[in-house]
């Protein structure tokens, strides 16, 4: 039987603010444990959260991005459960009335768009981490308690992993548009939790889901979600059920288990949290919000395509992260050429860049570097095979182009003398190819042309050698 | 007049003027504390040498001409304020070792004003009691007679104002427990409208119901100790940024032509003889002075001790969960891993009373249960907050008994928590309506006890019913008996 697979997806994202999002502590990765703490993120006895307004800004910059309606009145609940790296013994959430409701994105897919539902968008508290084996028990550590975190519901719209991945892909590059998520997915800044269910083709009657958690990177989705497609399969084929439960997703086997079922699940006895008040959007906030929203991955490939007359693939490309974007354009208005500027910065850049191991930003090759680089090439003052060094030596050594040139006298020649100097050493050195040319074998062209640019080390001009060699070899 | 029997008010003028020092005064406390403290048990911790340094500090300050309105005066708090370095334990064994690495606002704004703390007082563990009998310190004693209950939570705060121990002290209210034991030691106790005081650093009972207060001798030490204590606070999201008056100023103002209403429900056939004569002259004393009585309802009334219980349990159902052992507090030995860890140290370290209100929260917010317990007496709590606007409509305040009876026996009700909640029946009220109410001494029973009668004003209507008080306290002589020990 073939089977139909419904996915649905629980993002959490953790925003990039300064502080927690119920007291002052920072909120910066990798501290000494429990230094970036305080009585509140701590959970001692009488203190009490005070909302961090930026948390609500952010809130509301991904509702409008994901085009949520805005809660004017939403609720912190809290979500009672015991664990030791919850300090409170509940987590300062939203239940029933979250900060957005009702939104979509639009995803690519082989059949064309395809519109992927948000139920709600809601702003949590993130918990501490327990620390095993070292010393004798295990550490609590509470710096990432209270760090405030986004959790982005969707509805159960999506029938395959590409589909899951191709959403997830869309809302990362939304997020870390917007300014409001680092996306470092190591650092688990955006990481999932995949509702996956199957049922027969055809039918519209969804079956029982199994809930993976938290899942950090695009890879593990797609193969938790294939894994738990196909263990959902075989289970019914072999006259099983899909039992309601929680699984955990081993990135090593590369297959999903169980971790508690629907009877273990907890009772989170959700209720509005008396400490806080009710959170108030006004009309004028949500404007104010709207209009510091920068443009959004769509509305830029679309300006990318009229403005710089892009190829579809390259502005797709380039608008896959705001930085790489922000990079190309400076690049493309410095240089005055935009499909050089995106020829340079999809190939050789972003090479050197995955080589290494290097974020766009800390690029030791700058959007003017590579825009002079490329007034050098449209000058004629450079061949782009002598760009190619030149960029090297300007990633390596941080020097500018036009002083690479000079110093290791790169300039292009361009003087005919030269180059018919150099052509006629050739000739006479390889009478037999010259006769086979002339006796209509055209492609021994091609080896004219690269002995001539050996022999001038490159550095002639190859429009110049073309024309050249043509009246030269057609001469008689 | 002993030094230990004075007022703020008047200590003030005196040490400000030098005619006694903070030193003498707080030795005075302290021997006092001493000698009543072992029939009383008001007090878990004593800070006698801190407080003694604290009084030379004061003493300093005076003589650069420093005296702000609480310099040099001796104080004490429900061992359910953060105390930076002193040991906070809530009446509970699982806090037993507790020591708070920060003040909470009530106490720093009096410690920015110079008061001195002589100590931490008992009081029913978690706030949960209406007695000062579950108390993992034992029981505490009504000063006026030891074998009755000085009333609760704050039990030890009014037991130690009537026992003279200390000058004022703080207490909280969350269904009654300064208004109840104020008027069972024959002291003020006043519940300041939900909002008024900051909760920051108060350790959390019920969130939506817990509001700080003074416990004092007379109106006009808890007009003034308001004043310190109220305001805003950005640690406190629910605190109200709304100006503090200077609340001294309304005790001056008669009450001619002011509507004082009697809602008729709290005025119930089996309302102790004693008590129903207390309010019969004290309602004669407010028609003498230019009052007006007039007759209110609050129809909700009898919903509010259900409602409470709902609520209140819910709220402390999550706010007890964090005490589990891990972090802070008392942590059980030989746990087998980590959830029996947690067990163990909440089962160990949590009273009967405690248990009984988590476990009735806990099911009041399971699913399948929430719409029809926690839910529901949400919207009653909204009828019971209407039926007050609604009579504040009609009268400026409100005049009720604090309790049914006069404090009763120590034992007398610990075997019937229903009996003893019933108990808080007029007080209950109106921490679900979130207005202000205060208790005041208003006659001694036949048996020799104190009775108090409350008066309500509307949300921050504060003045209102202490210049109400402070007429009724300037006409007779109730607050001037004290108790004999």
């Amino acid at each position: 039987m073939r089977y139909q697979p419904v996915i649905g997806l629980e993002v959490h994202v953790q925003l990039k603010t300064e502080s927690k999002i119920f007291c002052s502590c920072s909120t910066s990765f990798g501290a000494t444990p429990n230094l970036n703490t305080c009585p509140v993120c701590l959970g001692l006895p009488g203190a009490l959260p005070v909302l961090n307004r930026k948390v609500v800004e952010f809130a509301i910059r991904a509702g409008l991005a994901t085009n949520c309606s805005i809660v004017p009145a939403n609720i912190f609940a809290r979500k009672n459960y015991f664990y030791p790296d919850l300090p409170k013994g509940y987590q300062i959430s939203q239940f029933d009335l979250p900060i957005c409701l009702t939104g979509h994105l639009d995803i690519e897919t082989a059949g064309g768009k395809k519109r992927i539902g948000i139920t709600r968008i809601h702003m949590e508290e993130d918990a501490g981490k327990l620390v095993h084996g070292q010393g004798t028990g295990s550490g609590v550590d509470l710096n990432r308690a209270g760090t405030p975190l986004l959790e982005v519901v969707s509805e159960p719209d999506m029938r395959s992993s590409d589909e899951a991945v191709a959403y997830l892909k869309k809302l990362y590059q939304i997020v870390t548009y917007l300014g409001i998520c680092d996306g470092n997915m190591e650092e688990g800044s955006f990481r999932c939790d995949a509702n996956v269910s199957i049922m027969p083709a055809g039918s519209d009657r969804f079956g029982t889901r199994a809930e993976i958690k938290n899942v950090n990177s695009f890879k593990f989705v797609k193969q938790a979600i294939e894994y738990e497609i196909l263990r959902q399969s075989e289970l019914i084929e072999d006259g099983g059920t899909v039992m309601q439960e929680t699984r955990l997703f081993d990135p090593v086997k590369g297959v999903t288990r169980s971790m508690r079922s629907k009877e273990e699940a907890h009772d989170y006895r959700y209720f509005p949290d008396p400490d806080l008040l009710p959170v108030i959007i006004s009309p004028d906030w949500i404007s104010l919000v709207k209009d510091s929203l920068p443009e959004l991955p769509e509305a830029r490939f679309n300006r990318f395509l009229q403005q710089y007359s892009l190829p579809e693939y390259d502005a797709d490309v380039l608008t896959a992260s705001r930085p790489l974007a922000d990079y190309f354009e400076e690049c493309a208005q410095a240089s005055g050429n935009p499909k050089a500027a995106a020829n340079w910065v999809m190939g050789e850049l972003t090479r050197a860049l995955n080589d290494s191991s290097t974020a766009i930003l800390q690029s030791p090759v700058s959007p003017a570097k590579l825009a002079d680089l490329i007034r050098l090439i449209d000058s004629g003052a450079i061949s782009v095979t002598i760009a190619k060094k030149v960029f090297e030596d300007v990633w390596k050594n941080g020097t500018q182009p036009a002083d690479v040139v000079k110093q290791q006298g790169l300039a292009q020649v361009s003087d005919s003398g030269a180059i018919k100097a150099a052509i006629d050493k050739i000739m006479l050195a390889n009478q037999g190819q010259v006769d086979e040319y002339r006796n209509g074998k055209e492609k021994v062209f091609g080896f004219f042309v690269g002995q001539v640019m050996k022999a001038m080390n490159g550095k002639a001009n190859p429009a110049v050698v073309n024309d050249l060699l043509k009246q030269k070899l057609a001469a008689e | 007049m002993e030094l230990y029997e004075k007022t703020i008010n008047e200590l003030h003028l005196m040490l400000k003027s030098r005619q006694v020092s903070s030193t003498e005064l707080t030795r005075a406390m302290l021997s006092r504390i001493e000698a009543t403290d072992p029939d009383v048990n008001a007090f878990i911790t004593v800070t006698a040498e801190q407080a003694l340094k604290d009084a030379e500090m004061a003493d300093q300050s005076i003589s650069r001409g420093d005296c702000k309105l609480l310099t040099g005066i001796p104080v004490a708090l429900k061992d359910i304020f953060l105390t930076a370095g002193v040991r906070t334990t809530c009446a509970s064994r699982i806090l037993h070792n507790f020591v708070a690495p920060y003040d909470s606002t009530a106490w720093a704004r009096m410690k920015e004003q110079g008061a001195v703390l002589l100590g931490k007082l008992n009081q029913d563990e978690f706030a949960m009691g209406s007695s000062c009998e579950n108390s993992a310190f034992g029981v505490t004693r009504n000063p006026w007679n030891f074998s009755h209950i000085p009333g609760g939570s704050s039990g030890g705060s009014a037991a130690a104002i009537a026992a003279q121990q200390a000058v004022a002290t703080l207490g909280t209210d969350t269904g009654g427990s300064i208004r109840q034991p104020a008027s069972h030691c024959g002291c003020v106790g006043l519940k300041p409208t939900y909002g008024r005081v900051s909760r920051y650093g108060v350790i959390a009972y019920a969130s939506s119901l817990d509001q700080v207060g003074p416990i004092t001798r007379d109106v006009t030490d808890s007009a003034l100790l308001l004043g310190v204590i109220a305001g805003y606070d950005t640690k406190d999201s629910t605190s109200v940024d709304m100006p503090v008056p200077d609340y001294a100023l309304a005790l001056g103002r008669d009450i001619k032509g002011m509507k004082i209403g009697l809602p008729r429900e709290y005025f119930i056939e089996g309302l102790d003889p004693d008590v129903q004569k207390a309010m019969d002259q004290a309602i004669a004393t407010f028609r003498s002075l230019g009052a007006e009585i007039v007759d209110v309802s609050l129809p909700h009334t009898d919903y509010a001790v259900a409602t409470y219980y709902l609520i209140a349990t819910a709220e402390a159902s999550s706010n007890l969960a964090r005490y589990d052992g891990i972090r802070f507090g008392h942590r059980a030995e030989n746990a087998d891993g980590l959830i029996d860890l947690m067990f163990k140290s909440r089962e160990e370290g949590f009273g009967t009373e405690v248990k009984r209100r988590i476990m009735l929260g806990t099911y009041a917010l399971s699913s399948g249960y929430y719409d029809a317990y926690y839910l529901k007496a949400q919207k009653v709590r909204t009828l019971i907050r209407q039926d007050f606007m609604d009579a504040f409509s009609k009268a400026d305040i409100l005049l009720t008994p604090v309790a049914p009876t006069p404090a009763f026996r120590i034992g007398e009700k610990t075997a019937e928590p229903l009996q003893m909640y019933l108990s808080d029946i007029f007080t209950i009220p109106v921490n679900l309506a979130g207005i202000c109410g205060i208790s005041i001494q208003a006659g001694v029973s036949s048996q020799g006890l104190p009775i108090g009668l409350q008066l309500l004003g509307r949300p921050f209507g504060e003045e209102t019913i202490l210049q109400v008080a402070a007429n009724f306290q300037k006409n007779t002589n109730w607050h001037t008996i004290k108790a004999a020990l």
